[in-house]
């Protein structure tokens, strides 16, 4: 009996000891990620935009797949970040990287300050709260259109090289690598985060609140600490869109941001970390190859995938992934 | 003086009529949020489509305001109904985002239907002949579709009251908010009263589209632009509630023509502020379950 018991107590500190080491798959990403710039060097404005919007979802999947926050307002922090990052390469403060972790600031100042009102709150309030954060901001730009250039856009933008040293180029080689290495390391940052008594505290909070109240987890203080870093790495990810594209327009702070990113992410799987790099990609390729033969149906199709996922499909893609595993298991 | 009278009066005026259907649409989303715990973010769907067959009913069939009024809200309870039994019902009681998710879906998918068969434009909209111009009440003037969705929305709102007070109909639903299991316990068919609340709730979401065809434009983009106009009258309401969706539409219809008339450079930015922070005061909404 003791000796049944020691074995579960041991197999159960190997699962915790070894959670948190790197597999195999987890390098898979960054390999694909590489393999594509060289096999499809004419789609690398794609492919940027691909990989900031990865960072978008990521920023999502931390307050909604392990926060338990229900999110419509992300786009708040995005666009945070890419009107800091676009007007102050239209200011003359163009140096890339500063302005990246200036966004970050900015944003996670407003995720930060919303957070206060927005986390205080449950449900369907909560929800209101987030979205209404986001169309205020949206708002704002609009009537500001002499800073913001409203809907049409923020002109004059002239973003510096990397570093002071690599340009971006018309083939868009460096806003690849360079959103790249903006996402490995809020990936790498993020996954620490999940894995460390911090993230494990905030699944908690999401599976039982009562509980983690009870047994003195500071719940508040926990999901805003989430909720700031989440929205520091959506204005990253803002940034990067503004600085690589050269352009903002008052859709970086809409609504369809936020629900698209919500899609993306629940395509992949949510609350799994690698969600994103796949759902995020899928959605973006399918865009490209559909929304131009006609961005009507486009909506109509991802309405119907959405309706058509949540009543049959929960899990998005490794959901899937999991269930087929669990199958060949039970074969074997 | 009298100017700023006259101003108060005009904005006191549009500002009801504009609550009025907001309350029209609303309410159903309120009860259904209540009573279901369902987070409906489509219901502005119904309304569009209430809207939209009611001018294609008079545009293209020639048929009297009326008539199309009524055969809008059947057809939009019947559909709703439909959805209901199809697609919601799995999602009762279940997790809150699968709720959000496959709402937002269908206002994806409402989005391209309305563009593919309606066009891009926003619907052309004539009140019947007798209610167009102005009516003359002695010391003003008010037009006169305007001065009808008030009294409309008032009669409705009264008559919808009385139900849910004075019917055993009602008295079901408000045992229900109140408390689902013991209702289910008492021999109450839950499930068949929220189809019926569900088709009830549209069809008025549709009737609210329908006659506020003039103030809330119908165009494609309309169960996503207005969503956050219904969702803060639910909010700010309280859910479950059919008063408190009343005083939040009032608030809302009042202050949103106020802003847009008096300071029309930050008009909708006060809106949005004004609802955080009554939410902040009260989260669960002015009127609702303490």
């Amino acid at each position: 009996m003791t000796a049944v018991a020691e074995r579960v107590v041991a197999s159960a500190a190997e699962t915790f000891a070894r959670r948190h080491r790197f597999r195999w798959y987890e390098a898979l990403p960054w390999l694909v990620a590489v393999a594509g710039y060289f096999a499809f060097p004419d789609y690398l404005a794609l492919g940027s935009q691909i990989l900031a919007t990865i960072l978008f979802a990521l920023s999502v999947d931390l307050v909604l797949g392990y926060g338990g926050i229900i999110t419509l307002g992300q786009a708040a922090f995005f666009g945070a970040g890419a009107y800091t990052a676009g007007l102050l390469a239209a200011h003359g403060m163009g140096a890339p990287v500063i302005g990246l972790l200036i966004a970050a600031v900015a944003a996670a100042l407003v995720g930060l300050i919303s957070g206060v009102v927005v986390l205080r709150t449950h449900g369907l309030t909560q929800l209101m709260m987030t979205l209404m954060v986001a169309v205020m901001l949206h708002e704002a730009a609009n009537k500001a259109n002499t800073v913001t250039g409203g809907a049409d856009g923020l002109q004059g933008m002239e973003v510096g090289p990397v570093f002071g040293l690599f340009h971006f180029d018309l083939y868009g080689n460096t806003a690849y690598f360079y959103c790249l290495a903006a996402l490995f390391i809020c990936w790498f940052v993020m996954r620490r985060i999940v894995h460390s008594p911090f993230g494990r505290s905030l699944t908690g909070i999401r599976e039982n609140e009562a509980r983690m109240h009870a047994i003195g987890s500071p719940v508040f203080r926990r999901r805003l600490v989430a909720y700031t870093i989440s929205a520091a790495m959506a204005g990253v990810s803002g940034a990067l869109v503004a600085q690589t594209t050269q352009f903002v327009a008052t859709d970086a702070l809409g609504f369809e941001r936020s629900g698209n990113v919500l899609i993306m992410l629940l395509l992949g799987g949510i609350g799994r970390l690698y969600g994103a790099f796949i759902g995020v990609p899928l959605y973006m390729i399918a865009q490209d190859r559909f929304a131009a033969i006609d961005p009507v149906y486009w909506y109509f199709w991802i309405g119907l995938l959405l309706v058509l996922m949540v009543t049959f499909a929960r899990g998005g893609v490794l959901g899937i992934v999991d269930r087929v595993g669990a199958v060949l298991r039970r074969r074997r | 003086m009298s100017e700023i009278l006259s101003a108060a009066v005009s904005i006191g005026f549009f500002g009801l009529a504009f609550a009025m259907v907001l309350y029209l649409i609303s309410v159903g989303l309120s009860v259904t949020m209540g009573l279901m715990g369902f987070v409906n973010l489509a219901h502005g769907v119904f309304a569009m489509f209430g809207g939209y067959a009611v001018t294609t009913l008079m545009n293209s069939y020639g048929m009297p305001f009326w008539a199309s009024l009524i055969c809008a809200v059947v057809i939009v309870a019947m559909l709703s109904v439909a959805f209901e039994r199809v697609l919601y019902r799995r999602l009762y009681g279940g997790d809150e985002l699968d709720q959000v998710l496959l709402t937002i879906g269908l206002v994806f998918m409402s989005v391209a239907v309305a563009k593919y068969f309606w066009g891009p434009l926003a619907q052309l909209f004539q009140p019947p002949s007798e209610l167009r111009g102005q009516v003359d009440l002695g010391f003003r003037e008010f037009p006169a579709y305007r001065s009808f969705l008030i009294i409309c929305g008032a009669v409705l709102v009264t008559g919808l009251w009385l139900a849910l007070d004075r019917t055993r109909f009602g008295a079901k639903i408000r045992a229900a908010v109140d408390n689902l299991r013991m209702a289910q316990a008492v021999g109450i068919n839950t499930s068949g009263l929220f189809t019926v609340t569900f088709a009830l709730g549209s069809g008025l979401a549709a009737l609210g589209g329908g006659l506020g065809a003039e103030l809330l434009p119908i165009y494609p983009g309309y169960a996503t632009d207005y969503l956050v106009y219904f969702l803060i009258v639910v909010s700010v309401g309280g859910l479950g509630s059919i008063r408190g969706p009343f005083l939040a539409a009032l608030l809302l219809g009042i202050a949103d023509t106020a802003f847009k008339y008096l300071l029309p450079e930050i008009g909708s930015f006060f809106i949005y502020a004004l609802t955080l922070v009554l939410l902040m005061w009260r989260p669960r909404g002015l009127i609702g379950p303490s």
